[in-house]
């Protein structure tokens, strides 16, 4: 059974200089125990998607709907979604330092979080689970850090103090928004293999947003790569990777310096990501696209479709389903494709060349047929 | 080997030595020094003319502090700093004034390290102004020759910062920077707070520079590939010392040092097969303080390997046996000599063609590190 589903969110901001549409139109699923991948840039919407879901972005207009365990999220009223947030989905934020209280203690901070949430629970019993918490966590003799402050613990503690918060209540979704990004590289590896235990011990679902390909490599079952709000590809990890169908993210993977391209040009994305104030027309994509054609710059914005047989592989890109992968064919395919300008070919149905079998999907086939009718 | 005479040869800068701590005050009125951060620790480097030395290290191993000792912009507490042989460390500010011009830096953040108040063109116009090499017109001239050399539109001379994205700004940077003609370019984490697109774009500008003026650059990034990507030697630093060196490849290849495997298997790379297929080394703990930094070799704390030596010698930084795969045999130094006769326990410096490691024992060719770290990890569960 799906634990989340989102459908068709939309999330715009009033502003001074105009409306900035952050997300526009973002459908997916969660299945209970997986971990979905959600990569961008800055600015490509990935935050505020996920906090619209908490209730953390006021004044933002929102429309869509978000299924959690039978409850829309964007419809609950406050006193409901508070009983949610923190206690059925919970958040771990990028800078430990500025999501904890500097002028209470680590402990107290857990404790009190145990019982906003469940008066029931004895201030004794909470500070004994805050310790349990911590021990699982990996803190060093937590029986008596749990009486420092946070400025007493060192960058990768205090992410590990935001884990045993964010585990205290059992959720059954966390949401880590960069949760490594400030730490160090050897640092970042024992909290992303801290995660990987705890998520496997306790069957936890797992979205973790991140700019970084190398740690949705290592930890995603599925990953979707967003760009100007909306989604550009969604598959699983391996089909990402080895099979993208999406200009953008080929892009993205061409750009990162790998040790099979040490000392050669690298091949960056030319040109800036666009304003979500003023977006082009088309495809978002297109003014940094080398294949863009005819209608990818006056034509609809194109929607995820499906690019393989069994739907779990979407893009939203005009370019034939044919024509993902990273192979010389699949390459020669968009080129001639960019030249003529061509309609796509219907994805449906036809074979797709395959370089490396992809593993399972948790994407539903059905949920793309919905997704392309529902986009304004 | 030469010292304070190589001013010709391959070496632009020559660190010897290098100490810098810096006090700890006491709260209070008197604020008396209680102690010493000792931010950097007797490193020893070159820096190859056209060349790139690459440095790399976690938060407070003291790379940033060595290269703002490189650039003289702080003093050293002791130890010496070359630039083209002359000795730049003991220099008075007016002497300093016009070897400033020889090396210059590009910072992290592009947002905090340009003036908003001021226009673009008067930015990158500054070094001019500062030493007095064009005015009026001239000067426009040049600074639109920079802007375009950079990749940013010359049209686009009085705008304001803020008008421009952070790729933009970090080209904005690197034109300031390249204003004077350096021969040396600090570049201190100089794409680490720019998106994976334009990353590439700011790297390949920077390596075109490199081949178009000579430029040698001293680069430190916390991000192993890209470190790899742009070095032609690369350095290891663990809290104010360096721990390995060795040209990129070897380093990448074959590193010897417990800290470097670790550090090389905890990067996260862009390919899932590789990252399942990857024995991860997971270090325990954090950074010891640098303000009483462990006896011994500093990494025993934390090193699935340390023994009893570990933790009252400090290892010395010299070349180790069986390195077929090391260049050094067959090298020729920096000073110009064959290091031929070079074999184990040699001492090298960093920057230059042998293969140094500061390890008692160093990891053997096909040795692995992840079974003794998860024993490691298991004992402190246990203790703890």
């Amino acid at each position: 059974m799906t634990l989340l589903e989102v459908k068709d969110l939309n999330v715009s901001f009033q502003t001074a200089d105009g409306v900035v549409r952050a997300v526009r139109g973002v459908s997916f699923d969660v299945e209970p125990g997986r971990t979905l991948g959600i990569v961008g840039e800055s600015g490509s919407g990935k935050t505020v998607l996920t906090q619209t879901l908490l209730g953390l972005t006021p004044g933002a207009q929102v429309w869509g709907s978000a299924m959690f365990e039978g409850a829309n999220l964007l419809e609950l009223p406050d006193a409901e979604l508070r009983k949610v947030r923190g206690a059925r989905i919970s958040v771990i934020f990028q800078d430990p330092l500025t999501s904890l209280h500097p002028l209470y203690k680590i402990g107290w901070q857990i404790s009190e979080m145990i019982r906003a949430h469940d008066r029931s629970v004895s201030k004794k019993e909470a500070a004994t689970r805050t310790v349990d918490l911590l021990r699982r966590v990996g803190i060093p003799k937590p029986d008596t850090r749990v009486n420092d402050y946070p400025h007493q613990f060192s960058g990768g503690m205090r992410q590990r103090a935001m884990i045993a918060m964010a585990l205290a209540l059992e959720p059954k979704l966390i949401i880590a928004d960069e949760p490594t990004t400030a730490l160090d590289a050897t640092v970042q590896a024992q909290i992303l293999d801290l995660l990987l235990r705890l998520q496997q011990d306790l069957g936890t679902a797992l979205i973790m947003i991140t700019h970084d390909l190398g740690v949705v490599a290592d930890i995603a079952d599925d990953v979707m790569v967003m760009y100007a709000g909306r989604a550009a590809e969604k598959a699983p990890k391996r089909e990402i990777f080895y099979h993208p169908h999406h200009p953008y993210t080929k892009g993205l993977l061409e750009s990162i310096p790998s040790s099979s391209a040490a000392g050669g040009r690298l091949k960056p994305i030319p040109g800036q990501p666009p304003s979500l104030i003023n977006l082009p027309a088309g495809c978002k994509f297109h003014p940094r696209c080398s294949y863009a054609f005819a209608k990818c710059k006056t034509g609809d914005d194109p929607v995820l479709r499906p690019i393989d047989d069994g739907g779990a592989h979407e893009s939203a890109c005009w370019l034939p389903a044919e024509s993902a992968g990273l192979s010389a064919e699949a390459e020669q395919l968009r080129t001639e494709t960019a030249a003529l300008g061509h309609e796509p070919v219907p994805a449906k149905g036809q074979p797709v060349g395959r370089h490396r079998a992809p593993d399972g999907g948790a994407t539903k086939p059905g949920a793309a047929a919905n997704n392309e009718g529902s986009v304004a | 080997m030469a010292t304070a005479n190589d001013t010709d040869g391959d070496v632009l800068v020559r660190v010897e030595n290098v100490v810098k701590y810096f006090p700890v005050k006491a709260g209070g009125f008197l604020r008396h020094t209680v102690g010493q951060v000792h931010a950097v620790d007797d490193v020893s480097l070159v820096i190859e003319r056209g060349k790139t030395l690459g440095l790399v290290g976690e938060t407070g191993s003291g790379k940033s502090t060595l290269a703002r000792c490189v650039a003289g912009l702080i003093p050293v507490t002791s130890g010496r700093v070359f630039l083209n042989g002359t000795d730049i460390s003991r220099l008075s500010r007016s002497a300093m004034r016009p070897l400033r011009r020889e090396v210059q830096m590009i910072f992290q953040d592009p947002y905090s390290s340009l003036n908003p108040r001021r226009r673009v063109g008067a930015i990158i116009g500054d070094p001019f102004a500062i030493h007095k090499t064009a005015t009026g017109a001239e000067r426009k001239r040049m600074v639109q020759e920079l802007m375009e050399r950079v990749g940013l539109n010359p049209e686009h001379f009085n705008r304001f910062p803020a008008e421009f994205s952070g790729g933009q700004r970090q080209r904005i940077g690197v034109a300031r920077a390249l204003a004077l003609r350096p021969k040396l370019i600090i570049c201190d984490e100089p794409v680490s707070a720019l998106d994976v697109s334009i990353q590439a774009q700011v790297l390949n500008l920077l390596s075109d520079l490199q081949t178009e003026y000579g430029l040698s650059y001293l680069f430190i990034a916390h991000d192993l590939e890209v470190v790899r990507h742009v070095s032609d030697k690369v350095a290891v630093m663990y809290l104010g010392r360096i721990g390995e060196a060795a040209p990129a490849d070897a380093l990448y290849g074959q590193p010897r040092h417990p800290y470097t495997v670790a550090l090389l298997s905890a990067a996260p790379a862009a390919d899932p097969d590789a990252a399942a297929a990857r024995q991860r080394i997971i270090l325990t703990g954090d950074v010891p303080s640098p303000i009483d930094p462990p006896a011994g070799c500093r990494f025993h704390p934390r090193c699935p390997k340390a023994e009893d030596i570990c933790r009252r010698v400090e290892p010395p930084l010299v070349t180790h046996e069986d390195s077929d795969l090391d260049p050094a045999r067959t090298a020729v130094g920096t000073d110009g000599q064959p290091l031929e006769e070079a074999g184990p326990g040699v001492p090298g410096i960093p920057g230059g063609e042998a293969h140094v490691t500061a390890c008692h024992f160093p990891v053997q060719p096909g040795e692995s590190l992840a079974s003794a770290s998860a024993a490691t990890i298991a004992a402190e569960r246990e203790s703890a």
